[in-house]
Parts: C-alpha cells; sequence; structure tokens
C-alpha cells in the first residue's frame, strides 16, 4: 500500500493551502465503492496492519464503549444501546422488540448510537503528564514530556462526533493557543465515520445541525447494509485506503438503499432543541427561578461534563513524591461543576449548585458562541443518558426560555 | 518544617487499618523512616517516645472518656494534628450507637456489662480539638497518606481532592452502574480519593470517603438512590463508615423518620 498521510480531514489542520482535501464543496466528485460484509474482517486486520492502533466500538461493563480493536469479531455485532435520561441498556438487537430496529438488518457492526465514552479521551486525555523537573547539582533540570507518536484509526465515528472534533479543533487548535498533545494527535488521525441508522431518544444532532448524516471532517465514510457497506472517501488519506481496498462502484439499488437506511435515523429523531436566538434568550434568564428547582436535582457531579464530547476543562498539578527534589507536573479533565475550580482568594466564585449549574448550560449554549463562534452542543445527548439523575437539558432549556419564546 | 520532623502515630478507637496502610507502602516506607523522625508508631516499632512532638497524626474515634482526655493532653503536645481516616474524620462504622440506645447495646454484648465504661457516642477527633488537616478514607488510600507525608516534609498543605467519586470513575473510562445496570450508588455525593475502586467492580460506592464539600443529599436520595431501593436500604446504605459525618446522618434521619410516618399512618 503507499503511504497514508494524514492529518488533512480537517481545515484546522491542514496545512497545504486549499486542496482537493477538504470535500465538502464537490463531495460527488469523491469515488463511492460497496464493501462486502465477508470482507470486512480483512478491511480491519489491513488497518491494523497500516496502524498502530485502531480504535473502535467494544462490549465491556454493560455498554458499548471505545478501545483498541484487533480484528472486526471485538465489534458489538448485533448488540444495541437504549437510551433514555439517566438510564443506558446494552441490549442483543434480535431479542428486543424495539420498532427502531430495522428487521432486515439486525446483526449490524454498527447498529447503535453514542455510549460513555467519547474520542474525546484519545485527543485530550483524561490525565497526561505534560513535564517532569528534577533537582540535580546544576539546579532543576526541566523535561517535556513528549508522547511517542501513535498513528490511530478511529473506527466508527458519528456524524456529531465529527461536529464534536471539529469544535475541539477550535479550542485546542485554531483559537488562539495551540495544544501541542492535541495537535500531535490530531495530526496523526484516520478518521472512519459511520452514518447513523438509527437514533437514540436521547438524540438530537437534528437541532445541533450536526447529523445524522457525515458531511465532512473524515477520511472515509461508511454506510452499513445487510449485505455490505457503502464506502465514501472524504480526503487524500482516505483515498489511498479507498484505492488499496480495490472496491467495485456501487450500484444504483445499494445507493437507494442507504439513503432509506440513513433517513430511518432522522425519522427517528424526537428530541428537540430550538436554538433560534438561543444566546439571547438563554441569557436574558439568569435570574429565572427554575435554576432554583434544577439545583434542587443536580447533584454537581460532573458526569456530565467528563461525558460531553466537546467539554475541555483540565486542571494542572504539581505532583512529587516523598522527598520533592522530583515534580511531575499533570493535567486531567476537571469540571465546572467542581467547588474547587472557581476557587480564588476568599472562596469559591461559583459556591452554589445553582451558579455551577447555570454556568454550564449557558457557556455550552450561549457564550460558547461568543468565544468560538459555534455552540458548545453537538446534540450526542451524552449529558442525558449519563446524568445519574437524568436531567435532559433540551427540556430545561424549554422550561427556561418558556417566557421569552 | 525543613529540619525531620517529629512525628507521633496515636490511636484510639479503630480497627488499625488507616496505619497498616502506611506500613503496606512498602516502597516507600525507607524514604520515610529517613526522612522523618517516627518517635511513636506502635504498630511499627518499640519506640514510643513521649512528647512533644511537630505532627500527631491521629487514627481512631473518641468512644471512652479516658480516651477524651488522653486526645486533650496529645494535642497540648503536638504542633500540627492531622487527623488520617473515617473513624478520626467522622465517627467511623463504631458511630452506628450513636443512632440506638448504646446501655441496651452494652447490656446484650458484655456478661458484665458494670465493667463498661465507654460514652454513648462515638465522634470524631475534630469535635474536640483543633484539627489542622484531615484525610478522609476507610482506609486512608496510600497515596493521599504519601501526599501528606511528603506535603508535612515539604512544609506545604498537602493536595487532596474535594471533588465526587464520579469523576475519576469516568476518567478510568468506567461505566457509570447507576446508568448501565440500575445499582444505587453514593458515588456522586462522595469525595473522590479512593481511585473510584467499587464501579470498576460492578459495584455502588459506598461512601468511604465521606460526603464531597456541597452534597445535594435530598436529590441524590430522590434521583439515584429510591429509584432504585426502600428509604430503609437507602438509611442502611448512608449508615456505613460515615454514618455520622453530618450530611449522611442527617439524609439517614431524613429518611428514617419518613419511613416512621408511613408505618404510624398505617
Ligand atoms: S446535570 Fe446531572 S451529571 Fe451534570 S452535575 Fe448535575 S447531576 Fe451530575
Ligand atoms: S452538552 Fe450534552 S448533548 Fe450537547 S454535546 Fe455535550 S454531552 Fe452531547
Ligand atoms: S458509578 Fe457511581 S461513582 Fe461512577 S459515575 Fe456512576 S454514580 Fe458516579
Amino acid at each position: 500500500m503507499t503511504p497514508i498521510h494524514l492529518g488533512n480531514n480537517s481545515d484546522a489542520t491542514s496545512t497545504s493551502s486549499k486542496s482537493s482535501s477538504n470535500h465538502t464543496q464537490d463531495r460527488n466528485q469523491w469515488p463511492h465503492g460497496f464493501l462486502p460484509k465477508e470482507q470486512f474482517p480483512a478491511f480491519i486486520d489491513l488497518l491494523n496492519q497500516s496502524f498502530d492502533e485502531v480504535i473502535g466500538p467494544r462490549v465491556d461493563q454493560g455498554a458499548i464503549v471505545y478501545d483498541a480493536i484487533r480484528s472486526a469479531s471485538e465489534l458489538p455485532h448485533g448488540w444495541t444501546d437504549v437510551q433514555s435520561p439517566g438510564v443506558y441498556r446494552l441490549e442483543r438487537k434480535s431479542s428486543i422488540d424495539d420498532s427502531r430496529i430495522d428487521p432486515s438488518c439486525e446483526e449490524e457492526y454498527f447498529g447503535y448510537n453514542v455510549g460513555p465514552h467519547s474520542w474525546k479521551k484519545y485527543l485530550f486525555p483524561p490525565l497526561t503528564t505534560l513535564m517532569k523537573s528534577k533537582k540535580t547539582t546544576d539546579g532543576w533540570q526541566m523535561e517535556m514530556t513528549a508522547e511517542p507518536i501513535r498513528r490511530r484509526v478511529l473506527l466508527g465515528v458519528r456524524a456529531c462526533e465529527l461536529a464534536a472534533i471539529a469544535i475541539q479543533d477550535k479550542v485546542f487548535l485554531t483559537s488562539g493557543t495551540v495544544d501541542p498533545i492535541y495537535q500531535t494527535r490530531r495530526n496523526h488521525l484516520l478518521i472512519i465515520a459511520v452514518n447513523c441508522t438509527q437514533a437514540a431518544s436521547t438524540c438530537f444532532c437534528t437541532s445541533m445541525n450536526s447529523g445524522p448524516e457525515c458531511r465532512s471532517g473524515f477520511d472515509l465514510a461508511m454506510t452499513e447494509l445487510s449485505d455490505g457497506f457503502l464506502v465514501e472517501v472524504g480526503s487524500d488519506a482516505g483515498q489511498t485506503i479507498f484505492e488499496s481496498l480495490k472496491l467495485r462502484t456501487v450500484t444504483t439499488d445499494e445507493i437507494d438503499r442507504g439513503r432509506t437506511r440513513r433517513a430511518r435515523a432522522v425519522d427517528q429523531i424526537t428530541k428537540r432543541m430550538n436554538t433560534d436566538g438561543i444566546r439571547d434568550r438563554l441569557l436574558s434568564q439568569l435570574e429565572n427561578p427554575h435554576w432554583n428547582d434544577i439545583a434542587s436535582r443536580c447533584l454537581s457531579c460532573a458526569n456530565c461534563t467528563m461525558v460531553c464530547p466537546t467539554c475541555f476543562c483540565s486542571s494542572v498539578d504539581e505532583v512529587h513524591e516523598l522527598t520533592d527534589d522530583e515534580i511531575v507536573r499533570q493535567r486531567r479533565w476537571d469540571s465546572c461543576f467542581n467547588v474547587d475550580i472557581s476557587h480564588l482568594s476568599g472562596g469559591p466564585v461559583r459556591d452554589t449548585i445553582r451558579s455551577r449549574y447555570r454556568q454550564w448550560l449557558t457557556h455550552k449554549l450561549a457564550t460558547w458562541i461568543d468565544q468560538f463562534d459555534t455552540s458548545g452542543c453537538v446534540g450526542c445527548g451524552r449529558c442525558i443518558t449519563w446524568c445519574p439523575v437524568g436531567i435532559d437539558l433540551t427540556k430545561e432549556v424549554a422550561t427556561l426560555c418558556e417566557e421569552s419564546s | 518544617m525543613k529540619s525531620k520532623p517529629k512525628i507521633a502515630i496515636i490511636k484510639f478507637a479503630s480497627c488499625d487499618g488507616c496505619q497498616l496502610t502506611l506500613l503496606d507502602a512498602e516502597d516507600e516506607l525507607l524514604a520515610i523512616a529517613d526522612a522523618v523522625d517516627l518517635a511513636h508508631f506502635a504498630e511499627a516499632s518499640s519506640r514510643l517516645d513521649a512528647g512533644p512532638y511537630d505532627v500527631a497524626i491521629v487514627e481512631g474515634s473518641i468512644t471512652t472518656e479516658d480516651d477524651r482526655l488522653r486526645l486533650l493532653r496529645l494535642r497540648d503536645e503536638c504542633r500540627w494534628m492531622v487527623t488520617i481516616g473515617a473513624c478520626a474524620t467522622s465517627g467511623g462504622i463504631q458511630a452506628l450507637r450513636n443512632f440506638a440506645d448504646h446501655e441496651e447495646f452494652i447490656r446484650a454484648v458484655y456478661a458484665t456489662p458494670e465493667t463498661i465504661h465507654s460514652l454513648a457516642t462515638s465522634t470524631p477527633i475534630a469535635s474536640h480539638v483543633r484539627v489542622d488537616f484531615e484525610l478522609r478514607g476507610c482506609p486512608v488510600d496510600k497515596s493521599q497518606l504519601l501526599e501528606v507525608l511528603s506535603s508535612l516534609i515539604a512544609g506545604h498543605r498537602p493536595r487532596t481532592s474535594t471533588e465526587s467519586v464520579c469523576q475519576p470513575c469516568k476518567r478510568k473510562g468506567t461505566i457509570c452502574v447507576v446508568v448501565a445496570q440500575g445499582i444505587p450508588c453514593l458515588g456522586p455525593i462522595t469525595q473522590s480519593g479512593c481511585g473510584s475502586i467499587c464501579p470498576a467492580f460492578d459495584r455502588g460506592c459506598y461512601g468511604c470517603f465521606g460526603p464531597t464539600v456541597q452534597p445535594n443529599m435530598a436529590g441524590h436520595s430522590q434521583g439515584v438512590l429510591l429509584p432504585r431501593m426502600s428509604e430503609r436500604d437507602a438509611v442502611n446504605l448512608l449508615r456505613g463508615f460515615n454514618a455520622a459525618a453530618p450530611s449522611f446522618q442527617q439524609e439517614s434521619v431524613r429518611l428514617w423518620q419518613i419511613t416512621q410516618t408511613r408505618d404510624s399512618t398505617r
């Protein structure tokens, strides 16, 4: 196989001048092909041979998580997720009676939506060592920790997740300061997206204009049919792999079936959020008594921010062993729900659950727009499912903005 | 504190598990012995020097009058006092007596109840004397304990996080047992420190590290516990190693009263 040049699946990381690597404008000029199901295991093997790591979905501890995948047999074939506020259940598609499931396609590899993990853990790791310093006879010696470069495939990235990666690209790459850890990891990714063919009750990507169809930001995108995958190229790196697969062209019947399957997802999305003028509408409700009602339910546990694919807060600690002549600087995911995060001299600025929830929601949906020219929410619904008390931000927004709308 | 601090490890009513955590720190023990002057550590050495000490590390709760007086004397003999473990910081599992008739317990357990001179309650050290730093846990976590010791040696305040158990749980990639399995969990209202061990083994958190700084106890009962267990079981879950931590105690009493009112109106 010819060498694969990575890192050109986004505008943010693209260094070349407007090349053909971003396909949004001339989407149909990129080739489409058909990958039969029988050839899919060999495709996963090929990815494993060509990259250091293939990250994809697998079943673990009662959920579909993202982890290293060494063969197609490790994928959640035939599994699905049933989600509602505060509830997630992993089910065998064949054993549940759910109108969302396409009876012609029960044994899918990608027949679920999104789980507790997000790809963010591979780009913005939960815990990272930034630097080590050592006291020597010559004074302190600092050493930046350079991570070994790992070329990764992200397999099974959904449209909302592509949108989340694009948002984190803004945060970590193009809004002023470049995060070198994120940048290195981001530049060595091959993104294989998967179009959703069903939706969870918690999904609202259509309201956030982020899905369910993958439109940009991938190297390859696939739509799963009962007998194979429609494969679409989205970048030069994707093109290289596509060529090595030697796929036959798709038939009009396959194109139609793919379109029908993708439309199923759109039809199944019932959750909505009215985003018209949401910035001003939400910010005009800062004194709404409903914040108190939310605060009586919210536990300030921070689960919502941990699972959110766009939340980016972290804190940095200097950790030392027993003696203080060797110090390690560590960064870990932090959250606006922690009292300590707003601790200034004299105490915390946001000293109540009310103020912390309000900070989270208004940042995510309103002031994020001022800061990054985009909403901080892609409508993946993770914060709804993984909130242990099932707080649903779309409902809270609707209640908060009731009067003004 | 740049010269070797003189440290005493002193126990009151406890199981010794927290001190054992220190002995468990095999790799670091020699370095500790080197960096501090361990003047009194009965678990490890027959050397039992009298005070004054720079630091007293105190394990256990106050359950007898003799211990209360011993604690007052100790406080006069040490510059800093650090309490370790659920017994010392909230009264421990033995604080279950606080919710019951202590005299009745004594009569039921001991052949000669008249020889027993214990107090009606088990109380944390800070209820009796000024404490400079409290380290939570049942038992305390080894790396947090080492953080306390290294901070004492380096002369700064120990850094222990006040975040909820949910956060290390999520950073580790553990799948929430409440959401995915419907198992009740005290994680959202419990301070981290253990590394969120139990959910990784399909168990809810037992609250070993006590309440977070601003726990929403009623919201937690309402949203996490009561949809999945009875009020009585919720009372039992809250009355564990930190039963007498004020917010856990108030909530278990509130839930208990709900069961009592319901029983009396039946
Ligand atoms: S909204 Fe839910 S997940 Fe987020 S802090 Fe509150 S209780 Fe926790
Ligand atoms: S705020 Fe919630 S729904 Fe929106 S992107 Fe974050 S986790 Fe997904
Ligand atoms: S398992 Fe318990 S500690 Fe972990 S996220 Fe869920 S509620 Fe929090």
